[in-house]
């Protein structure tokens, strides 16, 4: 069953969000899909880097629950790519923000894993950075 | 002096605000005005017919019509007062309908009021303004065109079949350009050298065309009519005229080097025919592989030469011609995949660009195989165009078609063969072009939209891997092909940036020569008397590079045909007894059109009538001829007479490309903006001193505001520098005199910034109302002000 | 000996011991001494990406003020270069250096906010330990210091994300860099080529449910180098050394064909080519880089 997209001021007032948050013009991409084929964790992603661009485009809140989001490792390569001088790398932060600014967590801190002592200090602070608020 | 005054009601156009009759009465009480008529249509026959009639029954010698803009039906005017016998400079437009009728239509009394102004403006104005000569300059039939690919052939065989004297210069050994190494042309996959050869051999006979292969220009001075060019003929070592092409040099030569025609693919000999379909048909030894000629290290070439061709004695030649007009065909480069080294140009065996795929193709129809294709083919698109990365944001037009081809022409080969083409957009504008695109997928092209983000390599196989998102069903594919082709874009030539540099070409934000207007002028450079054709102006294919060859020919031959040039008459000249010959105002000229020799010379043929120059010298002796000093203070005098207590008065100095054309367009939208605006149509906003501007507010203006063409689309370098620089005069002055220097303003604008006009006029207004009148004895002071000049 | 302002970051003085004992031992080796920053803080590990971030410029700038402090009390002469070790602690030293002078607003709010602590000037430049050894010290002054060129050793660089990228921050060119393979060379080692050298090791996924993330990149990354050659691989980030060493146990539950590869810090390769193994800190390697060097007659030989 094919969904429908009723357009409408949510929509906007998302799309708007993000730009401002990432201070991005996402209206610039143009689809190309340079970004997912250089992102190194787009197999695991639900939606493509370049898709997440497009529903933010649309403004469709499918991209703030995505798990996308979550999978990318800010690893910069889609930025660097970007023909169109995007910085999608500060669009997923945005998005991320998007959740953990409403007070949620995507990583449980208190049953974080059994590893805790023998993780690196620099892993432990990114990860909390990136996924907690 | 007999001034008649027309004032037009425009068929209601400015009659429903203005009060035409007041203004027609207002008019007829200014002094030397021997006649005025208000009337329903001036534009029409019967219009002109009473201007012309006039001038002939009372010895009217100068006419003011207040109507439309001047630049909507300034020509009309001037040609009735010419056929009256008067000079086409006496007659003057005040420009009622766009200026004030339609801004101000909800504002009948103050748009009749500023309608009254604005002609008393143009009465002051008419009464400075003298006849103008024609500026005229000889002209000759010689012709330099640079470049000898398609465009610079189609243009020299243009010129040279109207009777014209073509110099075609070309740097390599072989005209022909790029066009000569392709396959098949699209859409209608033509055999490029096929269709090329003809016109290579036409240039070669033709007794108009002076043809120099192997040589480059090495300088250009002078104008239009009268260039100046030095050029350097490299020695061939092969006399042309004596060459059989029998190849025996060739296959004795020891020295193997790359094959440029063959991009490096193949190797040629030191001493080569540079391709089979070569013009001039004739080998040329390269000095730089050769073993050695100075002194002599082998010599075999020259001994199994049975025409007695090797001249191992064959020295540079200079050449010094003088041409009355230049066109430069120089060409493109193609974009060097080794900026994107994602893609593996070169690292990885089976990743090629565009044109080396070409030559494999052509070399393959003649049975040569410079290397293997394999099956399954992959075309990458857009490589190094629309991409910030590499800083060429243009998308280069023909790469979509051109892999459309190729991708077409593989097919054919091998109908079992698969081959991809991954875009963007696939852009098919042309004529035949979308009915190409249609044949090439029901010929089994297989189209996916999508742009890789790196090609990786099999380390077994060496087949290459491309992983694209294919955005249109959002799932990411991954296939392995035996040759990935890299849809490469064009950027400017290396000879074309060469050029560019050398003939004070200015360029546009991509990089390619920048033509004068992007819309009226595609094929005119800003400098006068040269043009462009073909890819030195921008990516294009053949049959727009042919067009635009014709075109710039054209433009070239209507300068030259009638012997003589006439140019705009709005130039700066030198009054020579109030020049000290300092020269201050060389450096200002945006166009280097200054020189001092005892006293400034303005070469007439270069300059531009900005009139940059005025401003910088000290003992006001230099003025423009139409829009002169006398007649620009004449109007600033005019705009600011009978001020009412607490009116405020606004002056707009408007250049007349953008911000006058500008300001009309927001008359013509109907959009409002307050009636305390007056316009001062200048050429450039830079002629504007700062003794103008305090002069105006000597005479009671309450602000200035200067607008001027912004500089990507101005007609002249550089201006905005040199109003910055005379508002920064102006503004010192009147601080001194203890005004505020904000009430002088200045912006650049081009003709579509409507909102920005109309929030620009009324935030003057609102400054003006906030700092209120200025006192008499600050006006009076600022007469005593005087500009400081730097050394 | 030249003094430079050092910071370490909070993993070089936890996990990545080694890459610290390292670092010191072959910059004192060719005359640099790395200063360590008084009362430094952890920098962050990431950058905020935000278009709204002020706050988490703080602890990245405050280190940056300890720098000028050192000067200011003679703890340096004139030295406003900071070198880093850690790839990601350079990152963002370098962005949030970058994003604080090029607002003046911002940076007024930061200094006003560290009211106990003197203000920033701007005067610092972050830069890495590889950058100063191109471009500070020269590849060719390196090559004379060796004294056991590491000849015939297959070594693969990887660069990871945060060297490189973005373009503003990186020191080499993100598609096709080369100081690394230069660095090796110096070394007297052959660089070996390998095409995910800088593809994402999987970062902070090494964390939580998403191990397996880091696992199958340690796969790629580690299989691409071995298929062209190399011996060792070397690093420059506690985070890649992390994911591509110790994950290599799970990398090898998850595919049984695969094999280990040492994992080194590119200082500790430094160390044994400048004759101070004894400071390279094998031993806290997951993989043991031992055998093989000690093979090729790397180890154990006193000069």
């Amino acid at each position: 069953m094919s969904e429908v997209i009723y357009m409408g001021e949510k929509n906007k007032k998302l799309s708007e969000k993000i730009e401002e948050l990432s201070g991005e013009k996402i209206t610039l991409c143009e689809q190309c899909g340079i970004c997912t084929t250089s992102c190194p964790m787009a197999d695991d992603m639900d939606i493509t880097p370049a898709g997440i661009m497009r529903y933010s485009q649309i403004g469709d809140e499918k991209v703030v629950d995505s798990e996308a989001i979550w999978i990318c490792a800010s690893c910069f390569t889609c930025t660097v790519r970007c023909p169109r001088g995007i910085d999608l790398a500060k669009v997923a932060e945005a998005l991320r923000e998007l959740n953990l600014r409403k007070n949620v967590d995507h990583i449980d801190v208190n049953h974080l894993d059994e590893e805790l002592n023998e993780l690196p200090a620099i892993a432990v602070v990114s990860a909390l950075r990136k996924f907690t608020s | 002096m007999k001034i008649g005054v027309y004032v037009c009601h425009c068929g209601g156009n400015i009659s429903d605000a203005v009060d035409v009759e007041k203004v027609a009465e207002f008019a007829s009480r200014q002094p030397d005005v021997a006649v005025v008529r208000s009337i329903s249509h001036m534009c029409s026959e019967s219009g002109q017919r009473a201007i012309i009639d006039d001038i002939q029954q009372y010895n009217l010698d100068k006419i003011v019509v207040s109507a439309c803009s001047p630049q909507f039906q300034g020509e009309t005017f001037k040609k009735a007062v010419a056929k009256a016998g008067l000079n086409p400079n006496m007659v003057v437009m005040a420009n009622i309908r766009e200026q004030s009728a339609w801004p101000h239509h909800d504002e009948p009394e103050n748009a009749t009021e500023k309608a009254k102004i604005l002609t008393a403006m143009a009465i002051e104005d008419i009464r400075k303004k003298e006849p103008v000569e024609k500026v005229t300059l000889k002209m000759g039939k010689n012709v330099l065109v640079i470049g000898g690919g398609i465009a610079g052939i189609q243009a020299s065989l243009d010129l040279a079949n109207a009777g014209f004297n073509v110099y075609l210069v070309e740097k390599k050994p072989t005209i022909g350009g790029h066009m000569a190494q392709l396959s098949r042309t699209f859409p209608t996959e033509d055999c490029s050298s096929c269709i090329l050869s003809p016109k290579m051999a036409d240039v070669a006979e033709h007794p108009n065309i002076h043809l120099m292969t192997y040589s480059e220009v090495l300088e250009v001075n002078g104008s239009i009519g009268n260039f100046n060019v030095r050029i350097l003929k490299k020695p061939k070592y092969v006399d042309e005229d004596k060459c059989t092409a029998c190849n025996k040099c060739t296959e004795v030569c020891p020295v193997s080097v790359p094959d440029e025609f063959n991009l490096g693919m193949t190797m040629r000999k030191a001493i080569y025919l540079p391709s089979s379909t070569a013009v001039p048909h004739s080998h040329v030894l390269d000095e730089d592989a050769c073993l050695g000629l100075k002194p002599l290290a082998c010599g075999l070439c020259s001994q199994v030469c049975e025409a007695d061709a090797i001249n191992y004695d064959d020295m540079p030649q200079y050449i010094n011609l003088k041409v009355d007009t230049i066109i430069v065909a120089t060409g493109f480069d193609i974009f060097d995949a080794h900026l994107k080294p994602q893609y593996g140009y070169r690292k990885y065996r089976n990743v090629i660009n565009a044109l080396e795929m070409e030559r494999i193709i052509v070399e393959m129809a003649e049975g040569h195989v410079i290397r293997p294709i394999g099956k399954d083919i992959a075309f990458i698109q857009c490589v190094g165009s629309r991409d910030a990365q590499v800083g060429n944001l243009y998308c280069s037009r023909i790469c979509c078609m051109y892999a459309t081809k190729l991708a077409s022409l593989l097919k054919r080969m091998d109908p079992s063969r698969e081959v991809y083409v991954f875009y963007t957009d696939l852009r098919a504008f042309g004529k035949g072009f979308e009915e190409y695109y249609r044949t090439a997928q029901e010929l089994g092209v297989k189209f996916i939209r999508g742009r890789p983000g790196e090609l990786a390599e099999d380390p077994e196989s060496k087949k290459v891997v491309v992983r694209v998102e294919d955005t249109l069903t959002r799932k990411i594919i991954e296939k392995k092909f035996d040759l990935v082709v890299l849809s490469v874009g064009l950027v400017p030539g290396e000879g074309t940036v060469k050029i560019a540099e050398m003939l004070k070409l200015p360029r546009s934000a991509d990089g390619f020569i920048k033509e004068a207007h992007p819309k009226f002028r595609p094929v005119d450079t800003p400098v006068e008397g040269i043009f462009v054709a073909g890819c030195a102006q921008g990516p294009k294919d053949i049959p727009d590079t042919v067009a635009q060859a014709s075109a710039a020919a054209a433009r070239a031959m209507s300068l030259m045909n009638k012997g003589e040039y006439e140019m705009s008459p709005i130039k700066a000249f030198v009054h020579e007894d109030l020049c000290d010959g300092c020269g201050l105002c060389v450096d200002k000229c945006p166009v280097d059109a200054i020189k001092v020799a005892g006293v400034a010379e303005i070469n007439v043929a270069v300059c531009k009538g900005c009139g940059a120059c005025i401003s910088s010298c000290p003992r006001n002796a230099i003025d423009l001829r139409i829009f002169s000093n006398e007649e620009v203070m004449a109007q600033i005098d005019a705009a600011l007479r009978d001020k009412k207590p607490g009116e405020k008065r606004i002056i707009m100095f408007a250049d007349d490309m953008c911000t006058y054309t500008l300001a009309d367009g927001v008359g013509t939208a109907k959009l409002k903006y307050n009636s305390n605006t007056y316009i001062i149509r200048v050429p450039s906003s830079s002629r504007v001193t700062p003794e103008m501007m305090v002069r105006a507010f000597e005479k009671g203006a309450d602000g200035i505001f200067l607008g001027e063409c912004e500089a990507a689309v101005s007609p002249y370098p550089d201006t905005l520098k040199v109003i910055e620089e005379n508002v920064k005069k102006a503004r010192e002055m009147l601080a001194r005199a203890g005004i505020e220097e904000d009430r002088i303003q200045y912006s650049p604008f081009v003709t579509v910034m409507f909102k920005k006009f109309v929030a620009l006029a009324d935030k003057m207004l609102r400054m003006a109302e906030k700092y209120g009148d200025i006192p008499e004895e600050k006006r009076r002071r600022l007469g005593m002000e005087k500009v400081i000049y730097h050394e | 000996m030249q003094k430079f302002p050092y910071y370490p970051g909070c993993t070089l003085k936890q996990t990545a011991k080694n890459f610290e004992k390292s670092a010191i031992a072959s910059a004192r080796a060719i005359g640099i001494e790395l200063v360590e920053l008084p009362r430094w803080n952890c920098c962050g590990a990431v950058s905020s990406l935000t278009s709204d971030e002020i706050m988490r410029h703080v602890a990245p700038i405050r280190n940056l003020v300890r720098v000028q402090q050192m000067n200011d009390e003679g703890m340096l002469e004139n030295e406003y270069r900071l070198i880093t070790l850690c790839s990601m602690c350079f990152n963002v030293l370098k962005r949030s250096n970058m994003v604080v002078t090029g607002d003046a607003e911002m940076l007024h709010t930061i200094n006003q906010f560290m009211d106990t602590e003197p203000d920033y000037e701007g005067t610092v430049e972050v830069m890495h330990f590889l950058e100063i050894l191109r471009d500070v010290v020269g590849f060719d002054k390196l090559r004379a210091r060796v004294k056991k060129p590491l000849k015939d050793l297959k070594i693969s660089p990887y660069y990871g994300c945060t060297l490189l990228r973005p373009k503003e921050v990186g020191i080499d060119d993100a598609e096709a860099p080369t100081i690394m393979e230069n660095f090796i060379e110096a070394l007297g080692g052959e660089a070996v080529d390998n095409p995910y050298r800088s593809l994402c090791c999987g970062s902070y996924h090494t964390v939580g449910e998403n191990k397996k993330i880091v696992a199958e990149r340690t796969y790629k990354i580690i299989n691409a180098a071995r298929r062209n050659g190399a011996d060792v691989i070397i690093t420059s980030c506690p985070l890649c050394a992390f994911n591509l060493d110790n994950r290599q146990k799970l990398t090898k539950e998850m595919h049984p064909d695969f094999e280990y590869m040492p994992v080194l810090y590119f200082t500790q390769l430094m160390a044994i080519a400048l004759g101070k193994e004894e400071d390279a800190g094998l031993e806290d390697n997951f993989v043991d880089p031992r055998p093989i060097l000690r093979e090729r007659g790397f180890l154990g030989v006193k000069q």
